[in-house]
């Protein structure tokens, strides 16, 4: 019986042999392999809709040039690989995100995934990256919200998401070099949301609070509100009682604007506005009209940032003129950092000893030391694993001419960043 | 002195509400019809506002002259050509037509003027106010508060001394019997609804002055339409003034304790009033 099993050739496994020979062609054909020229995806999550599409109004312009340089393909291990970048919007909903997310790596497949603009982008990104075990390259959101609000354990990092940016503490440091020497009361109204972003600058440890405090800066903290309210009248009241000359926060531009409307109805105005993440773009400025001009800022790019594109080799003043030519819109922020992300995956790719093994794209990410068109990226530099920080500088919005710019006015922090203008006092 | 600001701020806030809550409380009353779709409703007007002041250059205010007429007659027409068809005894057909509706105005809007939050720009009235005492009135709220009150006197007068407001009494009370009577039911509902949305139209236009709308900012503004028109009373107007004022009070006072307890107030108040009197504060005798 034995030897007879072994010596015929049944139906079933003639059919299984014979098909999988016939077959073989194709499918090897479709592993890229044994492409002439592999194509490597990236996914790309950006919120371009919804309340932080501000954040995304350059996407186009960046992603254009970036596809231009891309066509050309980049050269890893002595062969061309075609890069090819797969975009979608989180409509800034965080469960968009996550969906979109997961859209890209199941469906798409994506090799590498980046994602730029706020927690309630990059967090729910890179959780789906680190759970599906996909490189994950991540900017534009402090790096706090990112970390803690990810969980993340300064012992151990995480294994598959890394994210470059500035933290909290750079900007508490940026805007106290802003406030100092200006003669104001050193009393400080708060208004931080209950968002990922609020709760990380208003937390007591490790916000802005303690910081303050050390700084000897009185802050008047009412708590924490619901975004999108109607109603900040008793903020504005607080404020007023304790005498706050400076109002500092974390607010979307929405919010930003019931707020401001309604202190001018109450009449409560101090003498500097620096808020974070709602004043970033010149369109909210100009939907402000004249109460928007000396309202101040964080800068962490602008067109007098003194470096330059690894990937086309552009200043910062031309990559944001360009944008400026293009559309005939004034430049904004995140247009140098949605470039330093694709720079970081060319250089990523050009440098991963396979890129077939998802391992060696995550070692090429930590061995990263560049310098982008944000500054010196490196991720055996950071405050803790898997974060590296970019420079971080304060700026207020002024009159130029017909229109309004950015005046970078306190860089001791990074002083090869120049000073444009002085700040002015609001009244 | 802090709490009184918190009271009167959370009156004029109530305003705004009144307005959202008027043309709800209307339709309901008239045809006994619940609009799911009423926020949304809030958001296109607003929308409607924000193409006319673009496209004509005109302040959000001014748009109102167009946008309140255009409003009415969206009504009217939704009401002959789709609301009528499903009206009879059951209160659900009505109820899922609104409610798809809503879906629909939502997505088309989206697909209209994208996601990104728009805002009306009405220029320096904005940030104008009013001293009295400590405390500061905008001149805004004060406007929107005014409206509203001027609204809800209009629509009871309307309601209790005119002939349409007849028809609506009587088609309310019996619809079979007014029919008899000789009143055009469908033409009757499509009036009230024509009404509502004028109303609905001028809310939108102070919701888009207040604050930043986009397309799903609706069900939001639903919520609290419908805890004002249930904390007053169904198909009470002037209880839906009171409504709009009570719960507007109720976040502002609670966030006078604590700013995250602004929205949960508010909520906390109508479920109160709910427990308490299941049939709201003043609820019409014949309900």
């Amino acid at each position: 019986m034995k030897t007879l099993k072994h010596s015929t050739l049944n139906r079933r496994l003639f059919l299984a042999g014979s098909s999988a020979l016939l077959a073989a062609p194709a499918i090897l054909r479709s592993t890229r392999a044994y492409a002439q020229t592999p194509t490597l995806r990236v996914g790309h999550v950006s919120p371009r809709t919804g309340v932080f599409a501000g954040f995304a109004e350059a996407d186009d312009y960046v992603l254009d040039a970036i596809s231009q340089r891309f066509s050309a393909g980049i050269e890893n291990n002595g062969r061309t690989w075609a890069i090819e970048v797969i975009s979608k919007d989180s409509q800034s909903n965080p469960n968009r995100a996550a969906e979109v997310a997961s859209q890209l790596i199941l469906d798409d497949e994506v090799d590498i995934i980046v994602a730029a603009s706020t927690p309630d982008v990059v967090n729910p990104v890179s959780d789906q990256a680190e759970l599906n075990d996909v490189p994950c390259i991540t900017t534009d959101c402090p790096w706090q919200p990112y970390f803690f609000g990810r969980g993340g354990n300064p012992a151990e990092g995480f294994r598959n998401t890394f994210h470059f940016f500035w933290g909290l503490e750079d900007v508490i440091g940026a805007f106290l070099d802003m406030w100092g020497g200006r003669g104001v009361a050193p009393i400080i109204g708060g208004l931080f949301p209950n968002d990922a972003d609020g709760n990380a600058w208003g937390d007591p440890e490790l916000g802005l609070p303690p910081a303050l405090a050390a700084a000897g800066y009185n802050l008047i903290d009412p708590g924490r509100y619901q975004p999108m309210s109607d109603d900040f009248s008793n903020y504005i009241n607080a404020f007023k009682e304790a005498g706050c000359e400076i109002v500092t926060g974390n607010m979307i531009a929405p919010d930003f604007g019931t707020f401001w409307s309604q202190a001018a109805q109450q009449g409560f105005n101090p003498k500097i506005v620096s808020i974070g993440k709602a004043l970033l773009f010149p369109s909210v400025i100009q939907g402000l009209g004249e109460r928007g001009i000396g309202l101040s800022s964080e800068v962490w790019w602008s067109p007098s940032h003194p470096f330059n594109s690894s990937l086309t080799g552009a200043s910062s003043a031309e990559l944001a003129n360009g944008y400026t030519a293009q559309t005939g819109r004034p430049w904004t922020q995140p247009i140098g950092f949605k470039h330093a992300l694709f720079e970081v995956v060319a250089d990523v790719v050009a440098r991963s000893a396979d890129l077939e093994d998802p391992d060696a794209t995550l070692d090429a990410i930590r061995t990263t030391d560049m310098n982008s068109i944000v500054g010196p990226i490196n991720w055996a530099n950071g405050p803790v694993p898997n974060v590296t920080k970019t420079p971080l500088v304060a700026g207020q919005w002024q009159r130029e001419g017909d229109g309004i710019d950015l005046k970078i006015v306190a860089n001791s922090a990074a002083p090869n960043i120049p000073t444009t203008g002085e700040l002015m006092l609001l009244s | 002195m802090d709490w009184a600001n918190a009271v009167i701020q959370g009156v004029l806030l109530g305003g705004l509400y009144a307005l959202f809550a008027a043309g709800l409380s209307l339709i309901f009353g008239v045809m006994r019809l619940v609009n799911i779709a009423h926020g949304d409703l809030i958001v296109l007007s607003a929308y409607l506002a924000l193409t006319v002041t673009t496209a004509l250059g005109l302040s959000p205010l001014l748009a109102l002259i167009i946008v309140v007429p255009g409003m009415g007659l969206i009504g009217y027409t939704l009401q002959r050509a789709i609301l009528n068809r499903t009206m009879g005894e059951d209160l659900l057909p009505p109820l899922l037509v609104t409610f798809g509706l809503s879906v629909i105005i939502q997505n088309a809007l989206l697909m209209g003027y994208t996601a990104d939050p728009q805002n009306l720009q009405a220029g320096a009235i904005e940030v104008a106010s009013v001293e009295i005492g400590a405390i500061a009135l905008g001149v805004m709220p004060l406007i929107v508060f005014g409206t509203a009150v001027v609204v809800i006197a209009g629509l009871q007068w309307m309601f209790y001394h005119t002939a349409l407001g007849r028809a609506f009494r009587a088609t309310s009370d019996r619809q079979d019997i007014a029919q008899l009577m000789g009143l055009n039911r469908a033409h009757i509902f499509g009036l009230a609804m024509g009404l509502s949305l004028a109303v609905t139209a001028l809310a939108g236009v102070f919701l888009g002055i207040r604050t930043s709308f986009d397309p799903a900012a609706g069900s939001a503004r639903l919520i609290f339409g419908f805890e004002a028109v249930i904390i007053g009373g169904l198909g009470n107007l002037w209880g839906t003034l009171a409504g709009g004022v009570i719960l507007g009070v109720a976040q502002t006072v609670g966030a006078k304790i604590n700013p995250g307890y602004q929205i949960l107030a508010g909520h906390i108040v109508f479920l109160l009033i709910l427990a308490v009197r299941p049939r709201g504060l003043f609820p019409r005798i014949d309900g």
